[in-house]
């Protein structure tokens, strides 16, 4: 007995009622669907903060270091004696604080939707998808073995596919929709290679086995998966490098970043839950998870490093030209995700070289909070203005004093403004890339100013700019149901960051003590200030001067505002090449050769059957004719042939 | 004694009479009377091989008397169905009857 068995409740009540809102939720349910799956939440959101004070406090640490605890396991499948799959929930430092991130900002968009979703016709459905979500996100993170969580990581797809196409009348959701599955699925075949490579030499799909098995130096298992290469390259590397695969599809990384801005077709608070707090993060809580093995391996770790600093720069490029708001959040929040990425790319195993964990895991913990923030403010700003567009916004500061103050916060959380909480996750991160390497340091510190600007762009655009708008008396900032999430996650978004986080998570699980360095934190707020400064410049009035700056920049500014071209890539590749040159073919091989042999069949038999159907006249003389015919025939036969 | 040969040259006659009157009459009535002659010339192919080749044996006529039974049988079943027929077709023309072939 673990004395955690409640958990499981945690996530039960999402998935019931997502049955029963699945099920019966459109008949019976249509109005207070919405009030059901909130009051769900609410307990599960109650129950996750049980158990995280339970596991931090109550039993805390033992033996310096904080436990992992199997909360419940049992066997699931069992294909042989030695092999079979568990479903169980562990809980440690990660999942534990997962837990309560994803039920905690579940909750908030739930709230949230009760009032911006009011009066869709699939309201039921909605908030059905909203649980299947927050259970599969749920199981994904307190999963105790890499198949469960492989299997959850599938249905978070799934639920995201749903919710992404909710719109299913508007091609583009649908177009959107199917190109984040694709995406996804394909990195998702890397996942499952890398699963088997790990699981074969780790003898075990367990977490704790697997790690114990493949990371004690001289254990048979370590030797035979660093002896065993292909292309030159170990399977540790190769089986690492997969499963990151995977986990970069589902965090947009670069080269697999191009369906997230495209998801945004989805409701806005389904971008905020899904699309920026907690799915996307399930990239670098894989990578955060099998911490103990990236550690060993310098090259898969590296290869975390580059793809995660790569992507941070490129998104935080894309997002200072797009023009409509959400595709912005989205860049950012990919831009934030490499920052996240690659703090554990410059991370450690043990002690104070693992800090870029505790500050990936800080930064996971906070944005969060500050992006599903921001993302409830465009939210409300769009059920306003009805349009995505930054052009048909500006001024709005006076309609909606609260989302106001909320975006601004959110927004000097993002660019790393004390003492909002993205300023101490972010400033663990440039601490933690100073100590390992000058350059990823100069680029995440790049970043950080390019954020900065991209939010106060937005910040700007949105409600100042222009003189206020006449909205023609529709004036209202949404409902009370819209306004609370939004003051409930200012709050976390001013006081997340005094959490002495290092104390609760750590790559190796003793408490970490991290220091507040004054002298080190100037220079980073001083450039996110300068990002601020040029954003107040350019779009603070309705002036010519981001024109001009645009114009100067001349192919740069085009090819940021065209994302650089990726998409256009990708569909050269597989339009002019995968099509071309083997769909084409296979098609037509399948049409001629496959198809054709069996048509042919067909239309022999058919034509034997025309010819001798006239044998069957109906006239029982003529088959009497046969008979006896025949029968001569086989004396003939057995009289002087066959003798 | 009258020799085999003349005995199965008259069975033989007689079962291709029957089966050119099977083939060639469109009369149903004539043609049930055609089987009847070739059941007949099998009955005396029967005995006559019973005398010849096993005498003292019974076992020739036996079949002969089941082939006469099963040929009175048959006879009342055909007849039977031709009335049948001439009920619905209001004919006994062989080639009246079919409508099995679709």
């Amino acid at each position: 007995m673990s004395g955690y068995e409640y958990s499981i409740w945690i996530l039960l009540l999402p998935i019931v009622g997502f049955v029963v809102l699945g099920l019966f939720g459109k008949r019976y349910f249509n109005k207070s669907a919405g009030i059901i799956a909130t009051a769900l939440l609410t307990a599960s959101t109650i129950l996750a903060l049980c158990t995280a004070c339970q596991y931090f406090f109550v039993n805390g640490l033992q033996n310096e270091v904080y436990p992992k605890v199997e909360a419940l396991q049992f066997t699931w499948l069992t294909f042989s004696p030695g092999v079979s799959i568990d479903m169980g929930i562990m809980l440690d430092p990660i999942s534990v604080m997962m837990l309560v991130v994803v039920t905690f900002v579940s909750l908030m968009v739930h709230i949230f939707s009760l009032g911006y979703m009011k009066g869709e016709d699939r309201f039921a459905t909605y908030f059905a998808f909203l649980g299947l979500f927050t259970f599969s996100m749920l199981g994904l993170v307190v999963s105790s073995n890499l198949f469960q969580m492989y299997m959850f990581w599938e249905l978070v797809g799934v639920s995201s596919y749903l919710l992404i196409g909710f719109y299913f009348q508007k091609p583009s959701a649908v177009a959107a929709s199917k190109k984040a599955f694709i995406v996804t699925r394909f990195a998702d075949l890397g996942f499952l290679i890398g699963i088997l490579i790990l699981a074969y030499y780790g003898q075990s799909l367990d977490f704790n086995a697997m790690i114990q098995t493949l990371s004690a130096q001289q254990s048979s298992g370590y030797l035979a998966i660093t002896s065993a290469s292909f292309l030159g390259i170990s399977a540790l590397t190769w089986g690492l490098t997969l499963v990151f695969m995977g986990g970069a599809g589902k965090s947009a990384m670069f080269p697999l970043h191009v369906w997230l801005p495209d998801a945004m077709e989805g409701p806005t608070p389904v971008s905020a839950l899904i699309h920026a707090a907690t799915m996307v993060v399930a990239g670098v809580y894989l990578v955060a998870r099998l911490f103990p093995l990236f550690s060993l391996n310098g090259v898969s770790l590296t290869i975390v490093l580059a793809v995660g600093l790569f992507s941070a720069l490129l998104a935080a490029v894309i997002a200072c030209t797009q023009t409509d708001i959400k595709r912005v959040l989205a860049y950012s929040t990919m831009s934030q995700i490499g920052y996240m990425m690659f703090a554990l790319g410059v991370s450690g195993y043990t002690g104070e070289t693992g800090l870029g964990y505790t500050a990936s895991m800080f930064h996971l913990f906070t944005h969060a909070f500050f992006k599903s923030l921001l993302f409830l403010c465009a939210g409300a700003v769009i059920h306003l203005v009805h349009s995505n567009e930054m052009k048909d916004m500006g001024g709005l500061r006076k309609y909606m004093p609260i989302t106001h103050i909320a975006f601004l916060v959110a927004c000097l959380a993002i660019a790393g403004i004390p003492p909002f909480s993205g300023f101490f996750s972010k400033e663990e991160i440039l601490l933690a890339s100073y100590n390992k390497d000058m350059l990823v340091y100069i680029v995440a510190l790049l970043t950080s100013g390019l954020t900065a600007f991209y939010m106060f762009r937005l910040y700007f655009s949105i409600f100042h700019r222009k003189a206020a708008p006449d909205l023609h008396g529709h004036h209202s900032e949404g409902t009370f149901s819209m306004k609370l999430p939004l003051i409930i996650l200012t709050i976390c978004v001013i006081g997340a960051g005094f959490i002495p986080f290092g104390r609760f998570v750590s790559a190796d699980g003793t408490p970490l003590q991290t220091n507040f360095h004054l002298m080190f934190s100037i220079l980073p707020v001083i450039v996110g200030l300068t990002g601020i400064v040029i954003a107040w410049w350019m779009y603070k009035k309705e002036t010519g001067k981001a024109e001009s700056v645009a114009r100067s920049l001349g192919g740069l500014y085009s090819a940021s505002k065209n994302k650089f071209f990726v998409d256009e890539l990708y569909l050269f590749i597989t339009k002019n090449i995968i099509f071309k040159w083997i769909g084409r073919p296979a098609a037509w091989f399948d049409k001629k050769v496959i198809d054709g042999s069996m048509d042919e069949i067909a239309n022999g038999t058919l034509e034997v059957s025309k010819s001798i159907k006239g044998l069957q006249s109906g006239k029982v003389q003529r088959y009497a004719m046969f008979f006896f015919g025949g029968i001569a025939l086989l004396l003939i036969v057995f009289i002087y042939i066959w003798k | 004694m009258v020799p085999v040969t003349h005995i199965v040259f008259l069975s033989t006659a007689l079962f291709f009479i029957g089966m050119y009157g099977f083939l060639t009459r469109k009369n149903l009535i004539t043609m049930l009377m055609a089987i009847e002659l070739m059941l007949n010339s099998v009955n005396i192919n029967f005995v006559a091989f019973n005398k010849y080749l096993f005498p003292g044996h019974l076992d020739g006529i036996f079949f002969t008397i089941f082939v006469i039974v099963i040929a009175a049988a048959e006879a009342a079943v055909a007849i039977a169905i031709i009335i049948n027929l001439y009920r619905s077709h209001k004919t006994i023309d062989v080639d009246a009857a079919s409508e099995l072939k679709h």
